[in-house]
């Protein structure tokens, strides 16, 4: 039986990489798959406290936000290529006309 | 064999003003696809559904739903109101921008609607599920209405910051959740609490991460400081029409959960997040207010106006009582009205094929048109809180909620920052009344845009002139009276 302490650390890290992704890539795409990342890290999180809690709302939880992710990918996706139309880039440096 | 469940339709009764814009939601992509010819309609369709819900959720009892996930009392009912007027609002003035919207009114209208419905459950959420679900169907819609125009550069760069940092903020939210969930083993937010109560959780390290966690997240949507790096960029990048909703209704419904979350979730850890928010506020003013201070366009200067405005409004959650709370409502509902008339003012100047959204646009106005400049000035004092305005009455009530509480140093520097902000809201005051207009600026008015601007002003100045019935109305609502 693998202990819940270790889930809950695989669950940090993996958000930890995600956190630190978004932060320091300079890819749309890239920083959009880092939130994904963030995302499971929460999922697996929820699923393991719920299976150690013997209490299924955290499951519940996972599958609504496994659900937001996939409409939030297809509106993110959506955005980036009109991004890329316009621009020829999704690179965060191209993106610099609004400032102030 | 097949087993079927008894249905009880009467359980859906609470969210039938929801389930009702839903449907008008749909509806609309069906009449913008099968009736192309009678899309100048959709707008007021628009309108009459959100009175009806308007209408339906005054006339409400308070009422306990799903098992505690969605609460429909006085809380949420104050919230649901200022959602609804900032979408009624925003649909009256739609019609100045038929000529951009044009073939995109179905879309414009539904994607509006499908938000409000998300910001409703925000406002009634009473589970950190149907929290973060409303949360996420309020924002996704307004992902796609910041970029609607793609042809034009700045508004797909405005939506994909605008996307990227809301996704990221829902993450680190999430997270915070899962934490709460796993120290109490419950989602549900009253339960929550009387965990943390009964299980001593108050000191303990996780729940202390937790609320780092929600905080941030939380203050990225309400665009406090030192999270706010996305809002100038979107607000000025978004098409106007849609700015002015985002100000308002969605930070609105931000507010809503901000409130829910902290006040009923986590009252034991007020002596942490109260003075964390405190500082917060106060870096959130004096960063919106002195950057608005050197901004030569006058959308970006609102927009860091908007900033500011989130500061004083946090003014009210310090306490951590009702009364603060309704100080925070009553501001909201002040600043609705006189921050969709700025922006309605805004828009008016916007004329085809030049956006005119620089503060030197504004000069000499008053001898062109006196009544546009009048009501500009009107809401400005507001915004600037100079009495007799709705502006003055809403920060009075804040600072006097925060100064209650002991927050004496916060109270100094948002009267300080409200000062400074007078320079730049006056500095337009004083381009429209004293200076010489350099072209012809020709204004025209849409039946819709003439009603919202009648009504910014009624709000804006009827509320400064008998401020204690709303006040009376909200505590009344607050305390189940």
């Amino acid at each position: 039986m693998i202990p819940l302490s270790w889930y809950l650390a695989l669950a940090a890290i993996l958000f930890c990489i995600g956190v630190c992704g978004f932060l320091t890539r300079r890819n749309v795409i890239i920083m959009f798959l880092s939130i994904e990342l963030m995302l499971n890290g929460v999922n697996l999180n929820l699923v393991a406290l719920s299976h150690f809690l013997d209490s299924v709302r955290g499951q519940a939880f996972t599958f609504f936000i496994i659900t937001v992710a996939a409409a939030e990918a297809a509106i993110g996706l959506g955005i980036a290529i009109a991004l890329y139309r316009s621009r020829r880039s999704v690179h965060v440096d191209t993106i610099n006309h609004l400032k102030g | 064999m097949i087993h079927t469940a008894a249905v009880s339709w009467t359980a859906l009764e609470p969210i039938l003003p929801e389930l009702l814009l839903i449907g008008i939601g749909v509806l609309l992509i069906g009449c913008d696809l099968f009736l192309p010819r009678q899309r100048q309609l959709l707008p007021w369709l628009t309108v009459l559904g959100c009175l009806t819900a308007l209408a339906m959720i005054l006339a409400a009892q308070p009422v306990t739903a799903f098992g505690g996930m969605f609460l429909a009392d006085g809380y949420a009912k104050v919230f649901k109101v200022i959602c609804l007027g900032a979408v009624i609002l925003t649909t009256l003035m739609a019609g100045q921008f038929r000529r951009l919207i044009g073939p995109r009114q179905g879309e414009y209208d539904s994607l509006l609607l499908f938000s409000l419905v998300g910001m409703l459950l925000m406002a009634s959420a009473g589970d950190l599920m149907v929290l973060y679900l409303g949360l996420e169907l309020m924002a996704l819609p307004v992902y796609a209405l910041v970029g609607l125009h793609k042809r034009e550069q700045r508004t797909s760069e405005a939506a994909i910051k605008y996307f990227l940092m809301g996704a990221f903020a829902s993450a680190l939210l999430l997270f915070g959740m899962s934490l709460l969930y796993g120290l109490t083993g419950t989602t549900d937010i009253g339960r929550i609490a009387e965990l943390i109560a009964s299980r001593n959780l108050a000191a303990n390290p996780a729940l202390l991460a937790a609320l780092g966690l929600l905080l941030a997240g939380l203050c990225f949507k309400v665009a406090v400081a030192p999270f706010h790096l996305w809002t100038p960029d979107v607000y000025e990048g978004a098409p106007t029409l849609v700015t002015a909703f985002m100000s308002v209704g969605p930070k609105a419904a931000g507010f809503a959960i901000f409130g829910r979350m902290l006040l009923e979730g986590l009252p034991q850890l007020q002596g942490h997040w109260g003075p964390i928010l405190a500082v917060l506020a106060l870096l959130t003013m004096a960063v919106g207010n002195i950057t608005a201070l050197c901004q030569h366009s006058l959308k970006r200067m609102l927009a860091y106006s908007s900033i500011a405005h989130a500061g004083y409004a946090v003014l009210g959650l310090l306490p951590g009582t009702a009364e603060g709370m309704a100080a925070t409502m009553t501001y909201l509902v002040v600043y609705l009205f006189m921050n969709l008339g700025a922006f309605a003012v805004l828009m008016l100047l916007a004329a085809p094929g030049q956006s005119r959204e620089s503060i030197d646009d504004c000069k000499g106005l008053a001898t062109r048109h006196p009544v546009v400049a009048a009501l500009m000035l009107v809401f400005l004092f507001s915004l600037t809180g100079i009495p007799p305005t709705g502006g003055f009455i809403g920060k009075f009530y804040l600072l006097k909620a925060a100064f209650t509480a002991g927050y004496t140093l916060t109270v100094v520097g948002a009267v300080l920052f409200s000062a400074i902000s007078a320079y730049f809201y006056l500095r337009v005051v004083r381009l429209m009344y004293m200076s010489e207009a350099e072209a012809p600026v020709s204004l025209t008015f849409s039946p819709g845009m003439t009603a919202a601007l009648g009504l910014c002003l009624a709000g804006a100045l009827g509320l400064g002139l008998f401020p204690g019935s709303l006040l009376g109305w909200i505590v009344a609502a607050l305390t189940g009276s």
